[in-house]
């Protein structure tokens, strides 16, 4: 087991550049052995989280994305129908034979969750904007995430051989029930702060030098602060730092044009785009020092 | 420091960790008295931590239990507060100690609200002669009602305006949201049944029909997922309004909570969008953070300019094939009524039913002679009062033909 301070280095050494609170989530994650439940506005790298996570313990991730409609036999485990049948049609007449051979592990088809709880190693798994997913889909994920164990009918009770290191993210299109929250360890996602935001632009974008890169950011908190109907998450911000580096921009303040052309990596509505003129780019722009 | 750290200090720590315990269970106290859900795991998990050597740190205990105890964003924002206002000793900044609803009444910025209110009411009672809440269950009580009925249901007739003690208001706005829940388990319940297949589900079908030999006797139908109603309220707050407002502010915010798809907009002379203040669970604090955007620039209501803004920027996104709009408002339109009528029309294009809630409506005498009001009913299906409970239980029904 790794001790916080550990953790905070390794996340470090994986290229992900977290504040100090997201390595005591991942510390107590380990410690408690609870989930933990992302919240986040879109776009501020919940996602990440789980990868970083997976970097850190040197674990595959498996990943569940949810959406509305979304069942067992997408989420836990199906049988393979047609290898079935054939089975059947193979040996008609032996009834018995292949009653027993065709419910076997031979014809199960393992989905996210079953995988993630039979691994050698313990895996990260990730369920991703588990508000898309119905209610009752929640609630049987709550009882799998506190018994770890899978009950197939026609097999028998799976138990886990590894507890997966579980992160469940929402975007809070609907409200969670309580008893899911109560299982979780919470942490809120925020978007990052200047600096943050440009030691991530310099990670991940190359050829952006200091400055520039703390402009962006600043900029970019800037906008943030306006009443924008879609706010930029730090996906955005990476790819503005691009398409400036790809067009030459040393410093903003040079070519202003270009900085407010590009302002489409960032806002992705009519409604905002309409309201940044070049006057209030040119505003922020000249808060930008 | 790590666990093995505290292991050699561990006499030391064995000393004080009784008075920790007694301390954190006090602690624990404090955070459910301010609303977050904290159960035996978490104490359990929380004393696991400060053995643990957490206690040391006060920086790295506060993240550690800031993880364990948030369940939401609001519990996570105010978090830290509550922490160092009781471990080491700094005042909240926050308002804190807010429990459940019951307190609505007497919340500080719910209180100007609350207050016209009942200063209206009190008028409105010695001119009309309506009779107060407080003798109304005797009145009832004459008629021979259902006996053990409750007071709550005796406040179903009364208009909203005429509630005049904080504890009336208080049962008003319970049944409210009582209400809200109430129709939001029906009306999906009814979805379920009525859930029909349409097209095979060949790949269902061929695993129902192994003990058949793969023969497909058994068919499986693919059921098309059925939307759920969708409600969008959009609320006057105009001066001319303020008597209903703070009662529906609450229904509208046990629909929020209880509807699992439902918008609200405020407006007066402009809209704001309100669904996320709203999405707050704890009412009080809920109806407070509203109570301030319901506060208008008391310029009078711009019903036609706020249906613009609604159309243009709010209504792609927000109305599906199966949305009900509901409109509450007395239709007293200070703006131009000709654009009200337009967007009226615009919006009945979109949208499934239009649902115009006056609450004026069952006053005496009342016609609707507005030049609003006019221009917007031809577009409403739906054009009824809202000024009792029952008559907001009534829509119910209505609701459930969508």
């Amino acid at each position: 087991m790794k001790s916080r301070d550990e953790i905070a280095q390794t996340l470090a050494a994986c290229g992900y550049i977290a504040d100090g609170e997201l390595a005591t989530a991942l510390a107590l994650m380990q410690m408690l052995r609870r989930p933990l439940l992302l919240e986040g506005e879109a776009g501020v790298g919940k996602t990440e989280v789980a990868k970083a996570l997976a970097c850190v313990h040197t674990a595959e991730l498996i990943r569940l994305q949810c959406y509305e409609g979304l069942d067992q036999s997408a989420a836990l485990y199906e049988w393979n129908y047609q290898r079935q049948l054939l089975a059947i049609e193979a040996h008609r007449g032996h009834a018995d034979a292949i009653e027993d051979q065709i419910f076997s592990e031979k014809y199960l088809l393992e989905r996210p969750l079953l995988a993630a709880i039979r691994r050698a190693q313990p895996p990260v798994l990730l369920i991703d904007e588990i508000d898309r997913a119905d209610d009752e889909f929640e609630a049987f994920l709550l009882e799998l995430l506190s018994d770890f164990q899978v009950s197939i009918p026609e097999l028998g009770t799976i138990n886990a051989s590894t507890i997966p290191h579980v992160v469940l993210t929402s975007n809070g299109t609907r409200e969670l029930s309580d008893a899911l929250r109560r299982r979780c360890l919470y942490h809120y996602v925020d978007y990052p702060d200047v600096d943050r935001e440009a030691r991530i632009i310099l990670a991940k974008v190359d050829g952006a030098d200091a400055s520039l890169a703390l402009q962006i950011a600043r900029m970019v908190e800037s906008i943030r602060k306006e009443e924008l109907r879609k706010m930029p998450g730090v996906a955005e911000t990476l790819d503005w730092a691009a398409a400036l580096v790809g067009l030459d921009v040393r410093d903003m303040h040079d070519a202003p044009d270009v900085v407010h052309e590009t302002l489409m990596c960032l806002l992705k509505t009519h409604e905002d785009r309409a309201r940044f003129k070049p006057e209030v780019t040119a505003r922020l722009l000249g808060r930008v020092a | 420091m790590s666990a093995r750290a505290t292991t050699s200090a561990f006499d030391e720590f064995d000393d004080v960790s009784l008075r920790l315990s007694t301390k954190l269970a006090s602690f624990l106290r404090t955070l459910r008295d301010n609303g977050l859900a904290v159960g035996l795991a978490e104490g359990q998990d929380a004393a696991a931590l400060m053995a643990a050597g957490y206690a040391a740190r006060p920086p790295l205990l506060r993240s550690a239990f800031k993880h364990l105890f948030s369940a939401r964003k609001s519990d996570w924002d105010k978090f830290d507060g509550l922490f160092d206002a009781f471990w080491l000793g700094k005042r909240v900044r926050a308002r804190s100690g807010v429990t459940g609803s019951a307190r609505a009444a007497s919340n500080p910025s719910l209180k100007g609200l609350q207050d016209a209110q009942s200063e209206r009411a009190g008028g409105h009672s010695a001119t009309d002669e309506a009779p107060s809440s407080d003798d109304e269950p005797q009145e009832r009580g004459g008629e021979g009602r259902m006996e053990g009925a409750s007071r709550a249901e005796n406040l179903a007739e009364v208009d909203f305006r005429k509630l005049a003690d904080p504890e009336a208001i208080e049962q008003a706005h319970a049944a409210a949201a009582r209400l809200a829940k109430a129709m939001r388990t029906r009306l999906t319940r009814r979805d379920l049944l009525r859930r029909r297949g349409e097209r095979l589900d060949l790949r269902r079908t061929i695993h129902r029909n192994i003990s058949h030999g793969g023969v497909p006797i058994a068919l499986v139908k693919r059921r098309r997922k059925h939307k759920p109603l969708r409600l969008v309220i959009l609320l006057d707050a105009s001066g001319s309004m303020s008597m209903y407002t703070a009662v529906f502010l609450r229904f509208i915010h046990g629909v929020l909570d209880e509807f699992r798809e439902a918008e609200a907009f405020l407006f007066h002379t402009r809209l704001a969008y309100v669904s996320d203040a709203m999405k707050e669970k704890d009412a009080a604090r809920a109806l407070d953070r509203l109570s301030i955007m319901a506060q208008g620039a008391g310029g009078g209501t711009k019903i036609g300019e706020s249906l613009q803004t609604f159309n243009r920027w709010h209504a792609a996104r927000v109305i599906h094939s199966r949305t009900c709009v509901m409109i509450v408002s007395d239709g007293y339109e200070t703006g131009d009524a000709d654009l009200l009528g337009r967007e009226m029309a615009a919006l009945a294009k979109r949208c499934r039913r239009i649902a115009w809630l006056n609450p004026m409506m069952a006053w005496d005498g009342y016609a609707p002679e507005a030049k609003g009001i006019k221009a917007a009913l031809p577009f409403v299906d739906l054009y009824a009062p809202a000024n009792t409970l029952s008559s907001l239980a009534a829509l119910e029904p209505y609701l459930t033909r969508m």
